[in-house]
């Protein structure tokens, strides 16, 4: 059972909070990109340029903001991209501590079994699908739930206001279409 | 080095978070997408309401650093990004920082979901220059702006309110809103009944 709200709300609050006092504020779709430049270079070394300027990229987008995303390609362990894999060993140790998942929740989310069926490969390509979206379209907002919504709303920044309007505008009418059967 | 460290702690401790909160879990998100239970909701809006009240609060102290601030740039294609993200977060379940969690929960979903996403990032990366030729890139309401400006943070403000204060006042705000909110707003149609 996930923690009730109010618990739940001052625990992820607090934690945003130390992200912003301690560091910077939190923010998590970069690292796609960082990852996808890290696996682009291990096949063509040419895409991550190092001079007595700094770091370059002959794809626009690495090279952007004076080659900081190329910079990150070629330094993987940074606050970034460590970050990231933090998180995942703490969802993992979290997971473990409250039991694991059961085998059809592993497969497939009990929303999408009882909607659609308990064929995993019909989930996986909806899965696969939403990701290719939900990516495309961080990196055309410079940024995601935890970036632009979470981190930016609690900074009071235009542009967090801007993603959430967008984001909970599509969502909800989709959702309200896809999910029909409660669970 | 302590960079390194205070990643490790920071990240782990956000990535059990959101798998405690159930933030992980995409039945959670569809039933707060499709308004059937808004419990999820409830919690995003606290911590935004909480973060915020503890980082204005704190640079009013004193005791935060408002130069750790980083505000990003509003323009057309934050919006249309928005758009995107917020469809296939209901189609999946996942957004970014969730679905990394969700695959180290043991969700398989979960890494059809992440390679989806290196292909759509890496799909922006190529397409990128025509979204910057088009114009929809570029700058709008000032572009990296606070609601109102925050004292000695470097950024405009939108209004011309006190930024700190505004960051207060809106926090309070959405943990009002956090607890006004009903636990669902789509009423349960008498054929939900559990599986048979």
């Amino acid at each position: 059972m996930p923690l009730n709200w109010k618990s739940g709300g001052v625990l992820l609050g607090v934690v945003f909070f130390l992200a912003v006092a301690l560091v910077k504020p939190i923010g998590v779709s970069t690292q796609f990109v960082i990852l996808d430049g890290i696996l682009w270079n291990a096949v063509d070394p040419s895409v991550v340029e190092q001079s007595a300027e700094g770091y370059s990229s002959p794809n626009a987008y690495l090279d952007k903001s004076g080659g900081k995303y190329a910079k990150s390609v070629a330094n993987p362990l940074n606050y970034s991209f460590v970050f990231v894999l933090a998180m995942m060993l703490g969802a993992f140790l979290s997971t473990l501590a409250r039991g694991g998942l059961s085998p059809e929740e592993r497969r497939a989310p009990a929303l999408w079994r009882q909607n659609y069926g308990n064929n995993p490969w019909a989930r996986n390509a909806t899965a696969f699908l939403g990701g290719f979206i939900v990516l495309y379209g961080a990196r055309l907002a410079g940024g995601c739930t935890s970036g632009h919504m979470m981190s930016g709303m609690m900074q009071t920044a235009l542009a967090g206001y801007i993603f959430a309007a967008g984001a909970f505008a599509a969502a909800i009418p989709t959702a309200m279409l896809l999910y029909r059967k409660e669970a | 080095m302590s960079s390194i460290l205070l990643a490790i702690l920071i990240g782990a401790a956000f990535g059990a978070t959101l798998d405690r909160i159930g933030a992980t879990n995409p039945s959670l998100i569809g039933r707060m997408l499709n308004l059937t239970n808004l419990h999820l909701m409830k919690t995003i809006l606290l911590a935004i309401g909480t973060g915020s009240v503890l980082m204005f609060g704190g640079q009013m102290l004193g005791l935060v650093d408002v130069g750790h601030m980083s505000v990003k740039t509003a323009y057309i294609g934050v919006f249309i990004g928005g758009l995107m993200l917020g469809l296939g977060w209901a189609v999946s379940g996942y957004c970014p920082g969730t679905g990394v969690c969700a695959l180290a929960s043991g969700r398989r979903d979960a890494a059809f979901f992440i390679a989806g996403g290196l292909l759509g990032a890496a799909a922006y990366m190529l397409s990128y220059p025509w979204w910057k030729a088009s114009g929809l890139l570029d700058k709008i309401g000032g572009g990296k702006v606070t609601l109102g400006a925050v004292p000695s943070s470097g950024y405009e403000g939108l209004t011309g309110l006190p930024g700190d204060v505004l960051g207060l006042v809106l926090g309070a705000g959405f943990i009002a809103i956090a607890f006004a909110l009903p636990e669902r707003l789509i009423p349960g149609s008498g054929a939900a009944q559990p599986a048979e």
